[in-house]
């Protein structure tokens, strides 16, 4: 093994040029698959709590797909196995647009609503019924008692939960390389067969990886600091 | 449909062991045998991190925390690089890819079992430690003969789960061509080149069976605990029944 030299790395503009490209994607599929996992879970939640078994026993089923088969296993599903029965025309769109980088986008986004929706679930449940009940006494209707009453405490609730699912779909996104997507992982991978320098480069990817989920779990407990109700537990 | 059941005719033995007779054995069988090993060997590893983190001194402590924390903060994948690249210079010789991802589940799952294993100690009663200490066992003695018995059988449904995310997990060693039942789903789709929907489909509803009945097993455990702790909270209404804490659950 060579001597250690990060700058080596750093320095060089082409290596450079593919660590940031990298970044980029991998932040860019983080945050679009996090945008739709979390819009997802909030459908999921309300035809959840909605009283038709039909509609429930469909979230469960939705829920316990997602959590039941390995995350690398849908994205090749969707992108080797429902990408071809798609219309021929949307096919075409998708090459045109990335089709790796918005599959696994979808992919990643659907499988962790699950996971979002069932965190939101489990914050509303942990709720005391009373709660409602004072709720709806007070002359609260159904939908004004959960936005003034429930949906407050329930998101607090499930904060942690949700922070933690935010931290694994970051670093889930490093799954979209088995498709082909240029992100963190795979630029890494280009940088090391180039260099041949493969401590130096991964030890950078392992910082930025690092970093990030660092950043995201201290937004999230800052967030439950600030956001906590006084004298609850 | 049909090319769904032709499929499954055609490659199940595929599906099953791999190549095993005449290759390397791969298939299902692979990626469970992989998965036990993964987590039996991770166990030690847990319970040992899980004993430093809660230790007082800081040289235990600190560098427990600091491996948990990486782990949890990096992607599984980052991981399986970094023991593939290391192990063979640490060791010497070339490994193979079910080593190499062994290895690496093994440290993984170590960092992501050690929080359930102090979850678990931490949710048993204060006074449990405090009078077996006061019956005369050191520290470690507590630990041994009356904590860990108590928080292991506590935690048994979540290092369940913890076991099926190793089962999901395997499937990344496909990026290291590790043969187990993805790698396989994927010589049969290269074969086939025309059937990938159905392929791909009977490889998810194969992960979905396996990890749905042991998700079952799992939560059928934890009712039968749950009941046994209530049933001894009624006996002894003075001793506060800690709530289960909740598993720390990691996905692929």
């Amino acid at each position: 093994m060579k001597d250690f030299d990060l700058l080596a790395i750093l320095l060089k503009p082409e290596f450079g040029a593919m660590l940031l490209h990298g970044l980029q994607e991998t932040l860019k599929i983080a945050a679009g698959s996090w945008l739709l996992a979390m819009t997802m879970a909030i459908v999921l939640l309300v035809v959840r709590l909605t009283p038709n078994r039909i509609a429930e026993r469909v979230v469960a089923g939705y829920v316990s797909y997602h959590r039941n088969v390995p995350t690398l296993v849908q994205l090749m599903f969707w992108y080797f196995g429902i990408f071809s029965l798609l219309p021929d025309a949307l096919q075409g769109w998708l090459s045109v647009h990335n089709a790796e980088r918005l599959l696994s986008i979808v992919a990643l986004g659907l499988c962790q609503a699950a996971y979002f929706s069932e965190d939101m679930r489990s914050g509303l449940r942990a709720i005391p019924a009373g709660q409602a009940e004072a709720a709806r006494a007070l002359g609260h209707g159904y939908i004004g008692s959960m936005r003034h009453v429930m949906l407050p405490q329930a998101i607090r609730n499930a904060v942690p939960a949700l922070v933690n699912h935010s931290v694994s779909l970051f670093k889930n996104s490093s799954l979209a390389m088995a498709i082909g997507v240029a992100e963190l992982t795979h630029a890494v991978k280009e940088i090391e067969s180039q260099s041949f320098r493969t401590f130096e480069a991964y030890s950078v990817a392992t910082v930025l990886y690092l970093l990030c989920s660092l950043i995201i779990m201290a937004v999230g407990g800052w967030l439950a600091r600030r956001y906590r109700i006084a004298g609850a537990r | 449909m049909y090319s769904v059941y032709e499929i499954l005719r055609d490659n199940w033995l595929l599906l099953l062991v791999g190549q095993y007779p005449t290759g390397p054995l791969g298939g299902i069988v692979a990626t469970l045998i992989l998965s036990v090993l993964g987590i039996v060997l991770a166990f030690p590893l847990s319970v040992l991190l899980a004993l430093a983190r809660l230790s007082p001194w800081r040289l235990l402590n600190w560098p427990a925390a600091v491996l948990v924390y990486v782990v949890r903060g990096v992607p599984l994948l980052m991981v399986i690089l970094w023991v593939y690249f290391l192990v063979p210079i640490l060791i010497g010789r070339d490994v193979s890819g079910f080593t190499t991802m062994l290895c690496t589940l093994v440290i993984y799952e170590g960092a992501y079992l050690s929080e359930v294993v102090r979850a678990g100690i931490q949710s048993l009663p204060k006074g449990q430690g405090e009078a077996a200490r006061a019956l005369g066992h050191s520290h470690l003695g507590t630990m041994w003969y009356v904590i860990l018995p108590q928080a292991l059988y506590n935690m048994l449904p979540s290092m369940l789960s913890q076991f099926i995310s190793t089962i999901k997990e395997t499937t990344l060693g496909y990026v290291i061509n590790v043969q187990e039942l993805t790698f396989a789903a994927n010589q049969i789709n290269n074969q086939l080149l025309t059937k990938p929907f159905q392929v791909f489909f009977i490889l998810a509803m194969t992960y979905y069976v396996v990890c749905f009945s042991l998700t079952q097993l799992a939560q059928w455990l934890e009712r039968r605990i749950a009941h046994k702790r209530l049933g001894a909270v009624a006996v002894k209404s003075t001793e506060d029944g800690a709530p289960l804490p909740t598993p720390v659950v990691t996905q692929p």
